[in-house]
């Protein structure tokens, strides 16, 4: 069994408008040694389907079905101070912007040791020793522990950020976006820093992310979502080379390789559905190169292609 | 004995800091005085100030004998405006106290957990807000009898749903934030997410009501004295002026009026001096921005 399986998630969110299904029955898993990278365009359910592992769902979104089982356990059916006890021990997550997930008036020290209190019982000096560790295995020199967050730049608060997620040894580990808004070299450093992190600690990872390129350097498997969707899982290398489900092929395509030839960038035409109304059919469909009739009448089911899980009627 | 030296240092960095501030300096000059008048008053050359003398003292302008002259009574104003300090700040301090722990406890729960908690802890704020304090005092004096710490219990009730407010609103802003939610997904529970997390937030809005509560209390202190819902046994500012009035002899004796009305301007004054320099320097940046 997997460490960590999610089996027909479906969150929407309830508006007055009607039912948003900002995460519509996805599935997928995540093994010990394996990293899975969550792909996709802006708005497409990749955060709110990770909350949700969290058990974070703030209204009106609400999980309408659907398992989340973490070493056994449906997370969905545990008591609040279960889910506590669970979130650092468990499943800790490290947060899009970074500048903002970091207390602004305490030192980071403190912030690193006040997780440390929360699950562990241990002296101040112990966990302050720890704090100190966790800082350098993130590279930031222990002396730093007095600082506080304004005093550190993007990418270091974003390795901060990972120190408190990792200071009570989680077991899978979420990273949201967490190279946005940071420039290529920080960018660099950081998944360099993550892995290294899933070599030492053998920390799963789940990393949410609309940069191929992240994927390519860091994740051994691969789901790519749109519109609420999971519409392609593979392992990474085969993702990049044949790309089964249009939607991955014209993301890949849209993206620039420094190797090889010039070619001109593809971008897909038109913008994901809304999904109050989403498409009949396939909800990729009016966007599809390759659309046929079957594909404005019926859902495609998931198909299993070389490897990949496909949702999409050009396999049967 | 390491942590109260810490301790001391830390007191000695912030006094530092606040002489770096225009306000904080005079803040602090008045506040300087204010102790050493509350700490060492019977020792400055001062008789009790309840004591009447004899027929010929009475209301005798400032002299060698009587510093700031003689009331009605023949009592020493030098040692009724310096005991009255000792009122002004136990009252001050005591009903600061008071609203800034209850108001920041209602306002954090109110604010942190929202819904049905939230509105009833509200509409019992809205009902203490309303709770005019002069009246209120009156009946407390006639049921309780006049007492300092009637006084400040009526104006801890009637003080403390505006501060509750005030955290509350800054409180339902900051859990927002994503450190909180960041610091919910490493497992913090409640309790440490409400005084570990957004507290440490609020202390200079906490600090800054604190103050303003001081300078309230005082400010209150003297205007029911001054109406005569004061505790006529002790001798508070508020009280001499009481005195004054009632006699219908202010005009004839300032001596007897300006020092009260002047010791309660210069206390509010530094309360308010302070609370701006420590709000602003507790504000990350300030250090930096000056090399401290």
């Amino acid at each position: 069994m997997a460490l960590l399986e999610v089996e027909n998630l479906k969150i929407y969110y309830f508006t007055r408008a009607g039912a948003v299904k900002a995460v519509d029955d996805i599935s997928f898993s995540v093994d010990k040694d394996e990293t899975l990278g969550l792909i996709g365009e802006s708005g497409c359910g990749k955060t709110t389907a990770v909350f949700a592992i969290m058990r974070f769902a703030a209204p009106p979104g609400r999980i309408v079905g659907g398992k989340i089982i973490f070493e056994g356990r449906d997370i969905l059916t545990m008591s609040g101070e279960e889910v506590r006890l669970l979130r650092g021990q468990g499943i800790a997550m490290v947060f899009q912007a970074a500048q903002n997930a970091l207390n602004p008036v305490m030192n980071v020290g403190d912030q690193i040791t006040e997780v440390i209190h929360q699950h562990e019982k241990v002296t101040k000096e112990e966990a302050w020793d720890r704090a100190k560790k966790q800082l350098e295995l993130v590279g930031i020199s222990g002396d730093r522990a007095k600082s506080y967050p304004h005093e550190f730049s993007g990418g270091m608060k974003q390795r901060v950020g990972i120190a408190i997620a990792t200071a009570c040894n989680p077991r899978l580990l979420i990273l949201d976006e967490p190279v946005t808004g940071l420039d290529v070299i920080v960018q660099r450093q950081l998944l360099n820093l993550v892995n290294d992190l899933r070599a030492k600690l053998g920390l799963p990872i789940i990393l949410i992310t609309h940069d191929l390129s992240v994927v390519a350097e860091t994740c051994s498997k691969v789901a790519v979502m749109y519109a609420g969707k999971i519409v392609e899982q593979a392992d990474a290398i085969s993702l990049y080379k044949n790309p089964a489900h249009p939607y991955s092929k014209l993301l890949i395509e849209a993206y620039p390789s420094i190797k090889g030839e010039k070619g001109k960038l593809i971008s897909i035409p038109g913008a994901p559905p809304g999904l109050l109304n989403p498409p009949v059919g396939c909800y990729f469909q009016p966007r599809c190169p390759s659309a046929m009739d079957i594909c404005r009448e019926a859902e495609p089911t998931m198909v299993a292609k070389d490897g990949h899980i496909v949702a999409c009627h050009l396999y049967k | 004995m390491s942590g109260l030296l810490k301790r001391l240092q830390g007191l000695r960095k912030l006094l530092k800091l606040l002489l770096t501030h225009s306000m904080g300096r005079v803040g602090v000059v008045i506040f300087v005085i204010l102790g050493i008048v509350v700490i060492f008053g019977p020792f400055l050359r001062t008789v009790d100030p309840m004591r009447t003398g004899v027929l010929q003292n009475i209301l005798q302008p400032p002299s060698s004998q009587f510093w700031f002259g003689t009331d009605h009574l023949a009592r020493d104003v030098w040692s009724q405006t310096l005991y009255g300090a000792r009122i002004a700040l136990l009252v001050g301090f005591t009903a600061a106290a008071v609203t800034t722990a209850f108001g920041t406890l209602v306002g954090l729960v109110s604010g942190y957990f929202g819904g049905k908690i939230d509105e009833v802890l509200m509409r019992i704020v809205d009902f203490f807000m309303m709770l005019p304090y002069l009246p209120l005092m009156i009946v407390f004096a006639a049921v309780l009898g006049p007492s300092i710490w009637n006084i400040i219990f009526v104006i801890g009730i009637t003080y403390w749903p505006f501060t509750a407010r005030v955290i509350r609103s800054q409180v339902l802003s900051l859990k927002e934030r994503a450190f909180v939610e960041a610091s919910r997904s490493v497992g913090a529970s409640d309790s440490l997410l409400m005084f570990g997390e957004i507290m440490p937030n609020v202390v200079p809005l906490m600090f800054a009501e604190a103050v303003l509560m001081v300078t309230n209390a005082i400010y209150a202190e003297a205007v029911l004295a001054f109406l005569g819902l004061g505790d006529v046994s002790t001798m508070s500012w508020g009280i001499m002026l009481h005195y004054a009035y009632e006699s219908g002899l202010m005009s004839m004796a300032p001596w007897w009026v300006i020092p009260p009305i002047a010791c309660i301007c210069a206390t509010i004054l530094a309360f308010t001096f302070l609370g701006t320099a420590v709000s602003d320097i507790m504000k990350p940046g300030y250090r930096e921005a000056r090399g401290l």
